[in-house]
Order: structure tokens, then sequence, then C-alpha cells
């Protein structure tokens, strides 16, 4: 963008970062085997971005235009039942 | 030039002349940290503020750093901000006068200047003032109390025009100006008041519409955000026109970016700012009487560098001698003289340039001093590619 064009100051409003998608900063996507999880919320819980989303009587997704791909919900994943895999 | 209004006179030292600009000059908000020899400032606001006189907020803060963090978070709501520094103070504001700078905060700071420990001293060089030249403040040096006191005023105008919405700083030397009683014609309050007028930023906040100033830029717009200060920068050189042009109209006084004395028929022109441009005047005055042909170009603005105005002063000169009260350890020749002599030479000018550092930790310049300046720059052998040292011992 021009500098002519931007917003001066980088000011922006509050509540923007739901519209900001981050899916390109990821090397690798996390993929959860619907098989082996047991929903137990744990990879919801240490996720640094509202990026697992819970559902009502289904189990857990990745939303993946959040999710930065660092990885911590592989490693913590007590049945592992995700893993990271590299982005195409 | 028209004086339109009486005036009343005051004796004050360079310090009490700012906080009387300020307290005449409807600030909203004051944050801001004692340092010597800029102390008198803060103590004097704080005073006012005690006896009814200043009805902006007065915040003591614990540092310079929190100074410029608290005077940041009140420009950004729109409130019109001052704080006051020296040295070691302004290196330790640092970092938050990029955030202001970059955040367009018409935040003006007053600068006693004193130079920079180690070895500890309380008296004045450039030196702070230089280690902040690239921070994207405007600076303006001031060479008497009176002009101390002018452009404190004349720069929340400035800062504040839409245009530019850049913050700036009115720098003077510790303890020659900031302590030195002097002859001030001050002016009507509510005069300052409608040339003033109130801050209108584009932004400010507002807990009921949440913003984020100064969010995060990438490598794809960081360098943008940079060129629209450029820019602003490019635009302060021009609205420092119209400011003054306002301020005479209701004042009668006017300074100007650079000023030119006797630089039109001189063969050696010296280029000085702060209070040893009125030292180097008088030399010029007392050898011009004795029939020499010398002048002195004092650069008042000094960012934005009004490289056109410098250039014009100094084009018909034969030899030039740059005056830099700081000491760029390392570097081939202080910041002004590399601002003048990139500036020349952008002109298509080879005009001889003498690089003089003189003045480092307070040592004082008298005008025989200024004398022998202007003498050096008749012998040839003196011009040469390094920078000299004047009046360093042994």
């Amino acid at each position: 963008m021009s500098w002519k064009e931007l917003e001066e100051a980088a000011v922006v409003k509050g509540g923007t970062s739901a519209g900001y998608i981050v899916s390109g900063w990821r090397v690798k996507r996390p993929v959860i085997d619907e098989a082996k999880c047991t929903n137990c919320l744990i990879c919801w819980i240490y996720c640094p971005e509202p990026a697992i989303v819970r559902h009502e009587g289904t189990k857990v997704t990745i939303d993946y235009d959040h999710c930065k791909g660092c990885g911590i919900c592989e490693t913590e994943c007590p049945p592992k039942a995700i893993s990271m895999v590299r982005e195409p | 030039m028209t004086q339109t209004q009486a005036f009343s006179v005051a004796a004050l030292q360079g310090d009490e002349a700012v906080a009387e600009a300020v307290r005449q000059s409807d600030v909203d908000v004051v944050a801001a940290y004692p340092i010597t020899p800029q102390t008198i400032i803060v103590e004097k606001l704080a005073e006012f503020v005690a006896d009814g006189r200043f009805k902006g907020e007065f915040i003591p803060v614990e540092s310079e750093h929190s100074a410029m963090s608290a005077c940041v978070g009140a420009a950004a709501t729109g409130a019109r901000v001052f704080t006051a520094t020296s040295s070691q103070g302004l290196a330790y504001m640092h970092e938050m006068l990029y955030n202001a700078s970059g955040m367009r905060l018409p935040i003006v700071m007053a600068v006693a200047n004193r130079a920079l420990s180690a070895p500890l001293v309380l008296n004045a060089d450039h030196g702070d003032m230089m280690g902040s030249r690239d921070s994207g403040w405007i600076q303006v040096y001031a060479e008497n109390v009176e002009e101390v006191y002018d452009r404190t005023i004349q720069l929340f105008k400035l800062s504040e025009d839409p245009r530019v919405m850049l913050p700036s700083t009115i720098s003077f030397e510790g303890f020659i100006i900031s302590h030195d009683k002097e002859r001030v014609r001050l002016l009507d309050e509510g005069a300052i008041k409608r040339f003033l007028g109130r801050p209108a930023p584009k932004h400010r906040l507002d807990p009921n519409q949440p913003l984020t100033f100064g969010a995060i830029a990438n490598p794809d717009n960081y360098f943008e955000f940079k060129m629209q200060q450029a820019q602003a920068m490019k635009n302060a050189l021009a609205v420092f026109r119209e400011v003054e042009d306002g301020f005479e109209a209701f004042s009668g006084r006017r300074y100007g970016a650079v000023d030119s004395y006797s630089t039109e028929n001189a063969d050696r022109v010296v280029v000085a700012n702060g209070c040893s441009a009125g030292t180097m005047r008088a030399a010029a005055r007392a050898l011009n009487a004795a029939g020499e042909k010398v002048g002195v170009l004092t650069i008042r603005l000094y960012r934005p560098f009004p490289a056109e105005e410098v250039v014009a002063g100094l084009r018909n000169a034969k030899a030039i001698v740059t005056m830099d009260r700081s000491f760029s350890l390392g570097a081939p020749s202080g910041p002004i003289s590399e601002d003048v002599k990139s500036a020349l030479k952008g002109a298509g000018l080879g005009t001889p340039v003498m690089s003089l550092v003189y003045g480092i930790g307070g040592r004082d310049l008298s005008v025989d001093d200024g004398k022998k300046i202007f003498g050096m720059a008749r012998d040839e052998d003196q011009f040469t590619a390094t920078q000299a040292l004047y009046g360093v011992k042994g």
C-alpha cells in the first residue's frame, strides 16, 4: 500500500484481530485425528490463540484463519491425536 | 512590524519563561520529572498549580521514561501536553520519543541542554539534543530568554497543525539561558489562546470507541509509515513560516528558521546555533566595524533542516566555518557541519568548510573567541578534511 493511503500513526479500531488472518504465518498445520481425540479440551486450554473451537455435542475443530502453527497443541495433546503436517 | 498590543515586561530566567509560556498556552497535561538545569520549569509549574494559576493536570512522575509515557497517553486523548527535561533525562526518554513521533502526537518539550555523563557535568552542550536528532521530533534552538518564551508558545501551534502532527522540542543551553535572568515582554494570555486555538487531532482515545495507536507494522508497511513522518517534517518547514506569520501578527516578533547576519557581502561566514550565535554576531559586528567582511548564519530550526534557506545565506561566502556544540566521537565532523556540507553540495556549491567543535561540557565561548574563529577562517591551512576542536586543552 502506498504511504499516501495508510492510516496515519498506525491507528486501528479495537476488536479488529478477529478479522486478521494469520494463516500465512504457519509452516506446519495441526491436524486432528478424530478417532483418537477424547475432546478433553487440553488443546483448547493451551492454545495461545483462539484457534481451537469448541462445539456442543461434537469434538473440537481448528480455526485455521487464527492458527499460527506453533504446535503447542500437538505437544500437549494427551492421546497424541494432533499431528503437525507441513503446509503445501 | 506593527505592535498591536501592550506588553507586560518581566525579568525571567529561561526556565521561568518556559513555565510562564506553558501556563498561558492552555496546556491540559504536564508530566515531568526534575533534572538540573531544567528543574526550575517543573518547580515553577508546580507552584502555579498550588497557587491555582495553572488549571491543567500536573503529573509528578517517577522518571523521565514515565514522563514521556504519560505524555504519550495524555496526547493520544487529544489533550495539549507539555514536558521538560535535560541530558540524562532526555536519554532516559529515548525509546518513548520514537513512540510519540510515530503515533503522531503533538507533544511540546523544553530541553535545557546539558552534556551527558560520564564524567558527570551539569553544564551545556548539545549532545543531549543530537542524541535524539533522528527520533522524528521537530528541533528548535533558541538563543535568548524571550525567544525561549515565544518558541514554546509557537511550537504548540506548529506541532498541532494537521499537516504536521509531530512532537517538537524547544532547546536552549542550560544555565547560560535556563538560569540567566533577562528582560521578557510577556504577551497577553487571551491573544495567545486565540492564536493557538485548541488541538483537533483526527484520532483520539475514547473509551466508547476503542483505538490502538501505533499498532504493529510489518516489513511491508513500516517504511511507508516513516515516509508519512518524513512528509510531515517536510510540511513543517512551510507551516513553521505560517506559524511565525500568525505569531508576528499579534506580537510583532519574528525570528525565522534561519537568521542571516551581514552574510550578503561577507567573505567569511560562521554557521552557529543556540546562544553562541549572539556571541558570534557580537564578534562579527566588532570585526566589520574594523573593516572586515564577516557574517553569521544562525540555524534556529534544525529539524526539519531548512536546507534552502541555509544555502541562500551561504551562497556568497568564500569560506564557511560551522560550529557544533556537540562532539560526535569518531565522526568526520559534527552533525550541523555534515548537514551544512550536504546542503551546499546538493546546491552545487564547493565552498571550503571548516568544521569546529567547541563549548563541550559547558566550556565558555567569549566574543574574543569569536574573533579568533573568524581569524582562523582567513588561514587556508585550517580548512582540513577533519574537524578542529576549538578550545580543547593540550
